[in-house]
């Protein structure tokens, strides 16, 4: 048993809406999304013209610069449609999919018995290649490259995030076969994170051929780079893997049956959602699926693929991620609030400080959650509280407000010092909460990495 | 908003006015639209009004004391309202003035630039009549206020931007320019001209202190030197200077919003502690170490000017070391200086202008440290 890690720093954001743990349904969707967006360094070349009939682990998308690295279909089904942006950019490739779901045949093997290279070629031909994600910068992974380690959260803790006890209660099997595989491809091991409170009763704890890491902490202690700091930061020149549980149950069922089955238990939580509850279903589903969730006034709800803190903006006519296990709705806060700043109390708002006398109805009433809305609650101004105003909540050894300013400045020598390396925006995610000057942080850390990548390329 | 103040409109050039009017009454209905999909209810407006609301003790208590003073010199006997009453009166055009010239400033500098005007000077204009003596004359006061905007502030890009907090230079404008009107006996009480009681003098306790403690103990004033009084605060001085109880209900304010640091606060108190301390040790100073934390700015500064987030350090170890030094050279200033009794002013410029190099320092450090940890991993 490993030592506990502390984090001391962190923050609970208490937002309503949490997922009930249970399965409301199973949604299959007629028409299913790829979309390149979701990969981050991947330059797509489309594989599939309208019309054609795919497979469910049929390659759709190759990657310009490394062409063994594909996407495929989730689901069976026909072509139905080439969505393209500006620029004929590439945004969506819509799949009709068939009433009867068929797979491609990709054989049943042990990895145990497989070589790397072998797992591998396994892993791109199947299309699962891209669920491992490479630091620094959060690419998909470079197979010719060697990890010093692979790492895993098995903790959730953004607020509303599908919890992995559960999302993965079936799965146990399948990514005990994938932690397998995954153990062949990297000579430092799979790292698994888990919550030191949990760990003892939850079934995940029983996963072997890992090296185990217990924490204990507030949000973000789940994002699996917080954990990489405290268990063996990234240096310059470091390439470090990770994977999310649904990645490894992807490869596990991979292996156990032969078959590219993405489908995954999927939280759809959040203030707006009637019931929150879990649904199984494969990414790509459209947010119209979800209508038994939300009422009918769409036009006031926001639909965000992942977390509330770092997901992504869909839209209602949007799509479920590639590696996202959370759909969360939330209100748009349009709404002007009359004198709003100045007053004693703000019902139904959060504030890490005590500039708002909320603490004390945080303490009457402990467990109560917030119905929070998309609301700004500000205008935008000039970084005017100190770096360590923004350290307070992030639980990583680094000076959040320093490397902001230095991928503002897009000076490189300075974001190397201050750990570029280590972070990606979702790690940033909460000093972007607690801003007061309502400077959008993560899209800052998220161009500073574009910058690296360039520059660096 | 009306069209007419939109891009293209007739009135844009009002529209970070007009906005800023708009913002103050609702809290704007934008959304985020990038990253995190909610954000915390404090914005800078919180911010700022918590700093304002810290201070008001310290102004109110000034207020009266303008007037109690005053009452003291003259001997003529007032009620407690009345006394607030003549302090109000004479402090009101104070912060007029303040309020005035920044903010006409601030607005124009936010139009040029095109943002919405940043609510820093909310708190800096009403600091600002708290650190002069009652009787400055108003035409200066707007001059030093509109330097310091300018010169201290707009220039480096606004509020967040600027070294030097714009309240310091605005009192060290005044007291470079019109030292006569800044120091001396005759500046501290309101219309200190008129009928006076015997002995009278408009000495400050610091400026008595600066020539010993006998001077101070001795003295044949209107009001007692001792340090209880000046603890809270019946003595003359700057305007929101002189009550520490008053400071400290602000400073309890502070640190339990989380708007400032109490590291700077109580390492400014370590820092005149030890330098006052040596002082008493060696016998340079017969001024005991704790009189000093009474006595004139030493206080508010500590409080109010020294833990300005902007212009203070902005590292943790910094702002231990940023704080010391400031509450150190404080008080060195105090002993050694043979023109002027005051000390923190300066001491707090002085901390401004090193608070980025103690940063630098402090996180080049850390760096090294960090990498030393990650190569024995």
């Amino acid at each position: 048993m490993s030592k506990t890690i502390v984090l001391k720093k962190g923050l609970n954001i208490p937002i309503s809406g949490v997922a009930e743990k249970r399965l409301s349904k199973t949604v299959t969707s007629e028409v299913i999304a790829i979309q390149p967006s979701d990969f981050k360094g991947f330059l797509p070349r489309l594989l599939v013209k309208e019309g054609d009939t795919v497979l469910a682990g049929s390659p759709v998308l190759s990657d310009k610069k490394n062409p063994d690295i594909i996407v495929a279909s989730p689901l069976s089904g026909t072509v139905k449609e080439i969505v393209r942006g500006e620029k004929r950019k590439l945004l969506a490739v819509l799949i009709q999919t068939d009433t009867e779901q068929k797979s491609l045949d990709f054989g049943i093997r042990q990895p145990e018995n497989l070589s790397a290279e072998e797992i591998k070629t396994a892993l791109l031909e199947s299309g699962l290649w891209p669920f491992l994600i490479q630091r620094p910068y959060g690419v998909v992974a470079d197979p010719k490259a060697c990890p010093k380690a692979i790492f895993i959260s098995a903790i959730c803790s953004a607020p509303n995030a599908a919890d992995p006890e559960f999302a993965f209660e079936t799965e146990l099997s399948a990514i005990q076969t994938g932690i397998n595989a995954l153990n062949k491809l990297s000579e430092g091991g799979v790292h698994v994170s888990f919550e030191e409170k949990t760990f003892a009763g939850s079934p995940l704890s029983r996963l072997k051929g890992i090296h185990e890491h217990l924490f204990r902490g507030k949000y973000p202690v789940g994002n699996v780079g917080v954990q990489i700091s405290h268990i063996s930061p990234i240096r310059k020149g470091d390439v470090v893997w990770t994977i999310s549980l649904q990645g490894c149950a992807a490869i596990g069922k991979l292996f156990s049956k032969g078959v590219c089955d993405l489908r995954r238990r999927v939280a759809v939580s959040g203030p707006m959602a009637i019931e929150p509850a879990y649904i199984s279903t494969v990414p790509g589903t459209p947010m119209n699926c979800l209508k038994a969730f939300y009422s009918t006034n769409e036009e006031n709800v926001r639909f965000v693929s992942g977390d509330v803190m770092s997901g992504k903006n869909v839209g209602k006519d949007g799509y479920l991620g590639f590696f996202d296990n959370t759909i969360t709705l939330i209100k748009e806060g349009t709404e002007k609030e009359l004198l709003g700043w100045i007053r004693p109390f703000r019902f139904n708002q959060y504030s890490a400080d005590h500039t708002y006398f909320n603490w004390c109805l945080g303490w009457l009433t402990p467990k109560k959650k917030l119905d929070m809305d998309t609301n700004l609650h500000g205008g935008p101004r000039a970084f005017v509280m100190s770096d360590s105003y923004y350290a307070k909540h992030l639980p990583m050894d680094i000076y959040p407000l320093y490397l902001t300013k230095a991928c503002l400045a897009g000076d490189i020598e300075k974001m190397e010092q201050f750990g570029i390396y280590e972070v990606l925006p979702e790690d940033l995610a909460i000093c972007e909460y607690t801003d007061p000057s309502k400077n959008n942080i993560q899209d800052i850390i998220a161009k500073g990495i574009d910058l690296m990548l360039k520059e660096m390329a | 908003m009306n069209k007419i103040f939109e891009k293209g409109g007739k009135l844009y050039w009002l529209h970070s006015t007009i906005d800023a009017f708009e913002t103050f009454l609702h809290v704007p209905g934008t959304v985020a639209r990038k990253g995190a999909h909610i954000r915390d209810a404090v914005d800078l407006k919180r911010i700022m009004i918590i700093a304002v609301i810290a201070a008001a003790p310290a102004a109110l208590f000034g207020m009266w004391n303008v007037g109690y003073q005053y009452s003291l010199a003259t001997g003529i006997s007032w009620n407690i309202l009345q006394e607030f009453w003549y302090g109000f009166l004479k402090v009101l055009p104070l912060y007029l003035v303040s309020y005035i010239v920044g903010l006409a400033i601030e607005f124009a500098s936010a139009q040029i630039r095109g943002e919405e005007v940043n609510e820093g000077y909310l708190v800096s204009g009403f600091f600002i009549p708290l650190i002069v003596p009652v009787d400055v004359p108003l035409w200066m006061l707007a001059v030093a206020v509109a330097f310091a905007v300018i010169f201290g502030k707009e220039v480096f890009g606004g509020t967040g931007m600027n070294i030097i907090n714009p309240a310091i230079l605005t009192r060290a404008f005044l007291f470079f320019s019109y030292p006569n009107h800044m120091s001396g006996e005759n500046c501290w009480i309101a219309g200190a001209s008129e009928n006076l009681v015997d002995c009278y003098s408009g000495a400050t306790p610091l400026a008595l202190a600066a020539n010993g403690m006998d001077a101070l103990t001795n003295a044949h004033i209107q009001y007692t030197p001792d340090f209880w009084t000046m603890f809270w605060g019946g003595v003359p001085g700057s305007v929101g200077e002189t009550s520490v109880i008053a400071i400290l209900l602000g400073a309890f304010i502070l640190i339990w919003t989380g708007v400032a640091s109490w590291k700077i606060m109580l390492s400014s108190v370590a820092g005149a502690v030890v330098v006052g301390g040596i002082a008493n040790l060696a016998g340079l100073s017969d001024v005991p170490f704790w009189y000093h934390l009474v006595m004139g700015g030493f206080a508010f500064g500590t409080v109010f000017m020294a833990t300005d987030p902007v212009t203070s350090a902005q590292t943790e170890p910094g702002k231990w070391i940023y704080g010391f030094l400031v509450g150190a050279i404080c008080i060195i200033i105090r002993l050694y200086n043979p023109g002027y009794a005051e000390g923190m002013m300066l001491a707090i410029f002085l901390g401004n202008i090193f608070a980025p190099l103690i940063d630098h320092i402090v996180v080049n450090l850390h760096i090294k440290a960090k990498n030393k940890k990650i190569a024995t991993l």
